[in-house]
């Protein structure tokens, strides 16, 4: 029992990561169809500045709490701008190409991104400031730290403020409106540029929110972490049913849970044959599965076909 | 004479030819590593070809196709080895590698067909990966595919007694391994040429190219779009199938690094790159993207040394930047690939105007 | 009129589809005759392409089915139908885009052909003739809907005009009993659709039954041997032409009561 329960904090602390980045790729999935792959790097981008800023800062002496929050914010805004010229330099002339063409930009970007990661930060691992003490709580026979709790509650509150920009402001709105129908929106005297370039700058400040928890969780960090990350909260904005943002949050936090029991229990499970290095497969195995039953994704509107 | 016309002549296929043959002599100038890239240049060929069927004609967007590569190449890697001690030949492995693929395309095809486009690519991407995962972890408790050390000492290519690793002379002539190789994957890849351009004009061919451009439309003249697209992607797979084999036996090595999502992209990118669905354009994409980063890898390093008189960034990073940047400008540039069909060309110039 | 006296060639039984709380079709029958030109009308949104999109296979009704030339029709198989003689064209047209004008005819035969890949790939003699087959065939019937001379463009280039033509050429290779024309005058100036309607006439003439939903009363009217009338997804009536103009509720439909 204390297992499964310390394996569902570990599922929850890891899918709330997943859900902030998977909300990146939905928005700008459900605004203009695109697989964003470039994504996975703005989060890895985001968490090196951070090791960065708050790194040298904190040898120069700033107390560490207010280096960290120093370093949170250079992520933020450096993703907000990567993200924004992400969209202005790659993806806005390919509006109307081929629906291959924008895919292997991003694609392109991707390497890009990783390489000039590796110009600048090297290719070996790096270690992420401790930002926070380290405490240990105890609750029922499983153990969380202060870090876990952290994150959980700032995405929560992250998710929070999302929602209200899409579900009460007018930009939200006119976001909503573009998702739906693009050339009714613009018909309707919305921006499309500036809504796409929102969601791509929004997306990459939650991104970059993302990485420096990542950062924070496992402490350490390497240009190439990001695509494998993305590849798995792209897996959950599928699995929720990508293009809805309460889906990407649910299917990010069922992801974690998910391959965190099943690399708890795959050992019982298969009678010690398969280990918990396959964690890997279960985000995968998860994801057919569901499609297979739900091609629409948990939560996703089912979008039939129109003759 | 028309555009494309003059290789179809006597004199053409003369002169093409005689260039495909000298090749490798040519670049065995510049030492065998360059033979050995012209290898894989065309051993891309053959795989970008199989995957153009799948997402060229039929529209199927595959980001897995590495992984029945890796079933095929692990197939021969295991059944022409020490690791197990089997040493089978290669009219055995070869058609049971490429039935395998099939087999796992069908297996993974069947239940995700129905899927969107954008769905499908995850799906096939993280059927990839469970491979490649499998792959690597197979060592324990039973060693199958001996993890990620991989599985050396793989056979090489023969028939009968003649080998194609080590250099024979042929009439006179002596031909490395490399160079032997070469005349085998050439004439694979013309016959998978062939194929593709037979397909392409067949019943089979357009129903795909149909279920591309509209499925339900498809779906109302009598298509089984299930059907069609189930055999596109098996045929897709069965290539990659006998390219892992191929690769297999011409490395003498293989382990799970070689099959990862990169891999898949690249292939990929070679199909869009090049010109989707236009077979020259493939090959042309084929050939740019493998050699491309090599001459990267041999070309910026001392480039820099003598322009700064120093390494100012590491090589590799440099490369695969450039890499990189160059599938975004051409995507940038040529929307539809460096050497789309006629057919498209004349549409984006007239929507161009 | 003789076509009155022809055996059934469509018939629907008591069919109905719903859409949540909507009911796009209430148990509407009727029966299309072999060889007739049979229209069938009604206001915007009445359960036309509905009806046709239920007959075709593309949605399974939740109530009642159709037996077309003496067998049930199995719902939900799109591919079916048109391998029993159903062809359709779609209200929006939809082509294949990227594909010539001649290849689209080309695919349509693919319900009536066999070759496979191994044919493909051998081409053997028998795969070589039905090719040369198929391709004839294509070119016949581009000749025979006037736009021969596209032959060889993308069918996205094409008019307007030419590529609701393209789409009955298409639908016309595979060879039906039963072509099924949704809205084909829809944007069509008058000279088109006096051309269109002398198409029809000879596809009629030279054999195959036509369903026709249009928007354009007479020109429903001026063709068609009988007509039906939806409104609110229920049959309003079912009779010749002269007989359903007189209609009161008919009238009152389309003025809007």
């Amino acid at each position: 029992m204390d297992i499964f329960l310390q394996q569902i904090i570990n599922g929850l602390v890891q899918g709330s990561i997943y859900a902030l980045v998977a909300l990146g790729y939905t928005m700008v999935y459900g605004i203009m169809g695109l697989i964003n792959f470039a994504h996975g790097e703005v989060v890895m981008i985001g968490t090196l500045v951070t090791i960065t800023v708050a790194g040298s800062l904190i040898k120069a002496g700033m107390p560490v709490a207010l280096a960290g929050l120093a370093g949170l914010m250079a992520a933020v805004l450096v993703c907000m701008a990567l993200g924004w010229a992400l969209e202005r330099v790659a993806y806005r002339p390919l509006r109307n190409a081929p629906r291959l063409t924008p895919l292997i930009t991003a694609i392109g970007m991707s390497i890009v991104l990783q390489n000039l990661a590796m110009m600048i930060w090297g290719r070996n691992y790096l270690t992420f400031p401790a930002l926070l003490p380290k405490i240990d709580f105890e609750f029922a026979g499983a153990n969380f730290t202060a870090i876990q709790i952290i994150i959980v509650l700032v995405s929560a509150a992250t998710m929070g403020g999302l929602l209200l920009l899409v579900y009460r402001t007018k930009l939200g709105m006119a976001m909503r409106a573009t998702a739906q129908n693009p050339a009714v929106a613009s018909l309707m005297g919305v921006n499309i540029n500036r809504v796409i370039a929102a969601a791509f700058v929004i997306g990459s400040a939650l991104g970059a929110v993302a990485g420096v928890m990542v950062g924070a969780y496992y402490e350490i960090a390497h240009y190439q972490m990001g695509f494998m990350l993305g590849l798995k909260a792209f897996t959950a904005a599928v699995l929720g049913g990508i293009g809805n943002l309460a889906g990407a949050m649910l299917g990010g936090i069922l992801l974690g849970i998910i391959e965190a029991l099943g690399a708890g229990y795959i050992g019982d499970l298969t009678g010690g044959f398969l280990g918990s290095h396959y964690q890997d497969i279960f985000a995968f195995v998860v994801l057919i599965v569901v499609l297979m039953f739900k091609p629409s994704g948990l939560f996703g509107e089912k979008t039939g076909d129109r003759a | 004479m028309k555009k494309g016309q003059f290789f179809r002549s006597m004199p053409g296929i003369g002169l093409a030819a005689a260039l495909l043959i000298a090749l490798p002599f040519v670049a065995a100038l510049g030492g065998q590593a360059w033979v050995r890239i012209l290898d894989f240049a065309i051993l891309y060929v053959f795989l970008a070809l199989g995957l153009n069927i799948v997402v060229g004609l039929a529209g199927l967007l595959d980001l897995g196709y590495i992984a029945f590569y890796a079933v095929g190449a692990y197939t021969w890697a295991l059944l022409a080895s020490p690791h197990f001690g089997l040493h089978w030949p290669i009219w055995a492995i070869l058609p049971l590698g490429a039935g395998l693929a099939c087999f796992a395309g069908v297996l993974l095809g069947s239940p995700t067909l129905k899927l969107r486009g954008d769905y499908l690519a995850i799906v096939t991407l993280g059927f990839g990966e469970i491979v490649r995962i499998f792959l690597n972890n197979l060592n324990a408790p039973i060693n199958v595919t001996n993890g990620p050390q991989g599985i050396t000492l793989i056979d090489p290519v023969s028939f009968g007694a003649f080998k194609f690793s080590g250099a024979t002379q042929i009439l006179g002539v002596s031909l490395s391994g490399p160079q032997k190789y070469y005349f085998l994957l050439v004439a694979l890849a013309i016959l998978v040429i062939i194929i593709n351009v037979r397909l392409q004009n067949s019943r089979v061919g357009r129903a795909w190219q149909a279920i591309r451009e509209d499925e339900i439309a498809a779906k109302a003249i009598g298509i089984n779009t299930r059907n069609l697209k189930l055999l596109a992607f098996a045929m897709g797979a069965s290539f990659g199938g006998v390219a892992g084999g191929i690769f297999s036996a011409m490395q003498g090595f293989v382990s799970p690094e070689s099959f990862s999502l990169i891999e898949s992209i690249m292939i990929l990118a070679m199909v869009v790159l090049g010109g989707m669905g236009h077979i020259p354009g493939v090959i042309l994409g084929a050939v740019l993207l493998t050699v491309l980063p090599e001459v990267l890898r041999y070309g910026v390093g001392p480039l820099q040394m003598a322009v700064f008189g120093k390494m100012l960034v590491d090589p590799e990073s440099l490369r695969m930047l450039i890499f990189g940047l160059a599938l975004v400008l051409v995507m940038r540039f040529k929307p539809a690939g460096l050497w789309p069909s006629p057919e498209r060309q004349r549409e984006l110039q007239e929507t161009g105007k | 009129m003789s076509a009155n006296l022809s055996p059934l060639l469509l018939e629907a039984k008591a069919v109905a589809k719903h859409f949540g709380g909507v009911k796009a079709l209430q148990e509407v029958s009727l029966s299309i005759r072999r060889g007739e030109i049979y229209g069938l009308i009604g206001p915007n949104g009445a359960g036309k392409t509905t009806f046709f999109n239920c007959m075709t296979g593309l949605y399974v009704p939740d109530g009642g089915g159709f037996v077309f030339d003496g067998t049930p029709l199995v719902a939900d198989a799109p591919d079916k139908a048109a391998g029993r003689g159903i062809a359709r064209t779609f209200q929006n047209i939809r082509l294949f885009g990227n594909m010539t004008a001649l290849e689209n005819v080309m695919v349509g035969r693919h319900v009536r052909t066999g070759a496979g890949v191994l044919g493909a790939m051998f081409r053997n003699a028998a795969t070589r003739a039905e090719e040369a087959a198929i391709r004839q065939r294509a070119i016949d019937l581009l000749h025979y809907v006037r736009i021969e001379e596209r032959a060889d463009d993308l069918a996205r280039n094409l008019s307007y005009g030419d590529q609701r033509r393209l789409e009955i050429a298409r639908a016309l290779a595979t060879d039906p009993k039963l072509l099924c024309l949704d809205e084909p005058a829809a944007g069509m100036n008058a000279t088109e659709t006096e051309q269109l309607r002398d198409l029809i006439e000879g596809i009629r003439r030279d054999g195959t039954t036509i369903l026709l939903i249009e928007h354009d009363v007479k020109l429903v009217m001026g063709l068609c041997d009988r007509v039906a009338v939806l409104d609110y997804g229920a049959l309003v009536i079912e009779d010749v032409p002269a007989v359903v103009q007189k209609d009161q509720r008919v009238i009152e439909a389309y003025l809007g009561a």
